[in-house]
């Protein structure tokens, strides 16, 4: 089906039965409920989940394929949402033309830092992105103020000239639409003690997401991937042959800089507000992780590790003392205290704690990350695996 | 094989397809009958508290918050009942806001305007909070109160001093207790102007983001007006940690006043390396050479140790005044906590009864009937005597301290002395005043 073979269709399927229920699968627990603290299935986390596996999926295309670690990608998601929120300035709220505009910016960006960046390769080249990105970050948070806002993020506001939309209608800035649908519109279905949230602008990044994906399954299994994956393996090789590299490196880091700046149109399009933070090395760090926990060089590993990361910095992190009391009070006075400063430091404001434990067992003894735990069960329940081995479809590579 | 591959995918898409089919008619209607974003229905109403837990302001934000909780407990009828005592409106009775219990949510800013909305924003989709309040820095405070006006409910500023936040960012749904960087250039103007005469060479260390650019502007236009000369301005970066090498070209300048527009870590770098230097050791143009610290706080002091002595700087509010409230306030916070309260957790805490106060007034948690009660309010008791909640521009405008660091310190917290109380009217500008112009409340909102 659309130029899939079996395994990668279902896979795909897979994914968008998963895009599709994720309201319902991420909200396990009845709301009132002493676990509702869990439910993940709240229209702000479900965009992020969606967004950062688009951006993941990009950087895994870089990352994955060719080997070449980028550091700086981060600097493409913060000029996909510059663009974005000057669209929605400028032009209108429509959705459409800034996250267009926020792809092409973020690609001509990235053609830019990639020409002169993969002139090295390893160390250097991802020493070069970092430099290039805390440059941009550097740029945005205090010089190019009056393009980026600054320190205090590009806002919209009332008396902005949105041509194509004509003069504000209300009292209220507007917000970001699709033809007049609203991203944040939502509707609630409750069904007994559960309430699921079905949100526009979700629906919206899952299918954006849904595409991204799908493009990153064809560039994976055609030539073009064929030849990264090549680049990978033994470049000094490939030179040899005859073949020049560098064309095919700069290819899929345009590719992965646009699929950043799409991820970052996005989050603008959900919340119309453009930051220099998120340009800081330490988002740029961020999808590293996510590729490396999900599963370098696979093809859902990145969306799950991006989801395993934001997960636990929305969820874990507002776990406070009081809650954990709360779980706890059955216990005895003394009993209760010391089970509660145990666990206190792994979570709320401690979960970074948690990621960084979790990361290390991963790469020790998951080196392919969550897809490799996932093979691993399937293995032990599995029958016919070893027949479907001759596609590597899913199966790992670690990245070095 | 193939078979069992067929209905298993067959099952995927028909339950794809029935799952869209139940989803759709959903995704376009109107949501719920509520009136507003948020409407409590229950016996519990739920407020957000939004500081920063971690990153360079997390020992304000951990202040904050020990200051809201307080501030619970008080309304929910716990403790002594704190400033509720003193407060000149009698609404509040003890038993929660409107009858309902308080409780509260918390969240992590980490002083990045990302973060803090993410998390404003799981508090208002997921936990269902009616107010969100707290924030340590102007870029975080701006962001959540734009969201909050996005999705109709009301936010509160915790500790913000940029201009910006009642100027050309100002909504209608936030509101600021807090004061400004013009009100510490109105309130220090004269003060410096006594103690230091009225042809002084001022030199500017300001950080490089939007909180230092408008306290530099309102400070070098009110010394600017009694006569002093700016001689240079110097942007700084945020994260620098040693200023050596901005404060060497200060002595060659000429100038012989430093102005620090620093804040937290910053403003105890800065301070340290230009008395390291010797700079307060000096004398320029026959005049001893002196530091000014725009915006001061308990916790920077004490971070800058013995540095601080004799240094002009302003702040909101402090834990030594002597009226009522603050009498109330200090002793609550230090019966439970053990050490008396910073600026932070005193606006922190003001705000939160503030906005049940208006609550209980407007008789709704209506975002709108809050607006409304609490715009051209005017209050007093809460520590900065008189106060005037301004409808122009949700900024409040009340006495702003002008204080000077300790000579004899008597403890960790007792490191700065009262000089003046600059009363309110000669801090209060018109709401189009230039360095506020630029921006609109628009109208409440309500949400849903």
């Amino acid at each position: 089906m659309l130029g899939l073979n079996k395994k990668d269709t279902s896979l795909l399927i897979l994914v968008a039965a998963l895009a599709l229920f994720a309201p319902f699968i991420l909200n396990p627990f009845p709301a009132g409920s002493g676990m509702a603290q869990f439910n993940a299935g709240y229209p702000d986390l479900m965009q992020r989940f969606v967004i950062f596996g688009i951006f993941a999926i990009g950087f895994n295309i870089l990352f994955g394929l060719t080997g070449y670690l980028s550091f700086g990608h981060a600097a493409f998601l913060g000029v996909g949402s510059y663009a974005a929120v000057w669209m929605f300035k400028l032009l209108s709220m429509n959705v459409v033309p800034a996250i267009i505009l926020s792809v092409i910016t973020a690609g001509l960006f990235a053609l830019v830092i990639g020409y002169v960046s993969l002139r090295r390769s390893g160390i250097y080249f991802s020493i070069l992105t970092l430099a290039f990105a805390q440059m941009t970050y550097a740029l945005a948070y205090s010089v190019l103020t009056p393009i980026t806002g600054g320190e205090t993020g590009l806002q919209l506001a009332l008396d902005d000239p949105r041509i194509l939309d004509g003069a504000a209608s209300s009292d209220n800035i507007p917000v970001p639409g699709l033809f007049g649908m609203e991203m944040r519109g939502s509707s609630q279905l409750e069904l007994g003690d559960w309430v699921f949230t079905f949100s526009t602008g979700y629906y919206f990044s899952a299918i954006i997401m849904l595409l991204s994906f799908y493009l990153s399954i064809r560039i994976f299994r055609s030539p073009f991937g064929m030849m990264l994956r090549a680049i990978k393996s033994n470049q000094q090789r490939l030179n040899y042959t005859g073949l020049n590299a560098r064309p095919y490196t700069l290819a899929a880091f345009v590719i992965s800089g646009m699929y950043a700046g799409l991820a970052g149109g996005l989050m603008a399009a959900m919340d119309p507000l453009a930051g220099a933070e998120r340009m800081f090395w330490t988002a740029s760090g961020e999808v590293v992780l996510m590729s490396i926990l999900g599963g370098v060089g696979t093809l859902i590993g990145p969306v799950l590790g991006a989801g395993l990361i934001k997960y636990m910095e929305n969820i874990l992190s507002k776990i406070n003392s009081d809650i954990l009391h709360g779980w706890f009070a059955f216990m005895p006075d003394g009993l209760e205290d010391i089970i509660v400063s145990m666990i206190y430091p792994f979570i709320g404001k401690g979960w970074h704690l948690t990621l960084g434990l979790m990361f290390m067992l991963v790469v020790i003894f998951l080196p392919g990350g969550l897809v490799e735990a996932g093979q691993r069960i399937s293995r032990l329940f599995g029958r016919k695996k070893s027949e479907d081995k001759s596609d590597k479809s899913t199966s790992t590579e670690p990245a070095e | 094989m193939s078979n069992s591959n067929l209905t298993r995918r067959g099952l995927l898409k028909t339950s794809a397809v029935a799952g869209a089919g139940v989803a759709l008619p959903t995704i376009f209607t109107a949501s719920s009958a509520a009136a507003y974003t948020n409407e409590p229905t229950g016996s519990t109403v739920t407020l957000g508290f939004n500081v920063p837990q971690t990153g360079p302001y997390a020992d304000e934000g951990a202040d904050e918050l020990r200051a809201y909780e307080l501030a619970v407990e008080h309304l929910n009828g716990g403790g002594d009942g704190g400033m509720m005592n003193t407060f000149s409106s009698k609404a509040l009775q003890g038993n929660g806001i409107l009858g309902k219990k308080v409780e509260y949510v918390t969240g992590d800013t980490q002083t990045k305007s990302d973060a803090a909305r993410a998390s404003a924003k799981s508090m208002i989709e997921k936990d269902g909070a009616i107010m969100i309040t707290g924030g340590s820095s102007s870029g975080v405070a701006v962001a959540v109160q734009a969201l909050c006006q996005e999705a109709g409910v009301i936010f509160m500023a915790g500790l913000t001093h940029s201009n910006d936040t009642t100027g050309k960012d100002k909504r209608a749904n936030g509101f600021r207790h807090f004061f400004n960087s013009y009100m510490s250039g109105a309130a220090l103007a004269p003060v410096l102007k006594a103690n230091y005469g009225s042809d002084r060479k001022a030199y500017h260390l300001t950080a490089d983001y939007n909180w230092g650019y408008t306290t530099e502007e309102a400070i070098k236009s009110s010394t600017e007006a009694m006569g002093w000369e700016t001689v240079a301005a110097v942007k700084t970066p945020l994260t620098q940690t040693d200023f050596s090498s901005y404060i060497a070209p200060v002595l060659q300048s000429g100038a012989d006043t430093l102005v620090l527009n620093h804040y937290g870590g910053n403003m105890v770098n800065s301070l340290t390396n230009a008395v390291q230097f010797g700079l307060r050791d000096k004398q320029v143009n026959g005049k001893d050479f002196q530091i000014i610290v725009p915006l001061y706080s308990r916790l920077m002091a004490r971070g800058a140790g013995a540095n601080v002595k004799g240094i002009f700087g302003s702040t909101n509010w402090h834990w030594s005044l002597t009226d009522e409230g603050s009498k109330a306030f200090v002793k609550s916070f230090g019966e439970k906590y053990g050490f008396p309260p910073s600026q932070a957790a005193h606006t922190c805490y003001v705000q939160t009864l503030l906005y049940a106060d208006a609550v209980e007034r407007a008789g709704s948690f209506a975002p709108c009937a809050v607006v409304e009660a609490l715009e051209g309010y005017e209050f007093d008791g809460l520590g900065n005597g008189k106060t005037l909640y301004r409808a122009e521009d949700h900024q409040c405008f009340k006495d702003v301290l002008v204080v000077k660091g300790k000579e004899n310190p008597t403890s960790e917290f007792d490191l700065l002395e009262i000089v003046e109380v600059t009363p309110a009217e000669q801090v209060t500008y018109a709401p189009d005043h230039p360095q506020f112009a630029g921006g609109a409340l628009g109208s409440c909102n309500n949400g849903a």
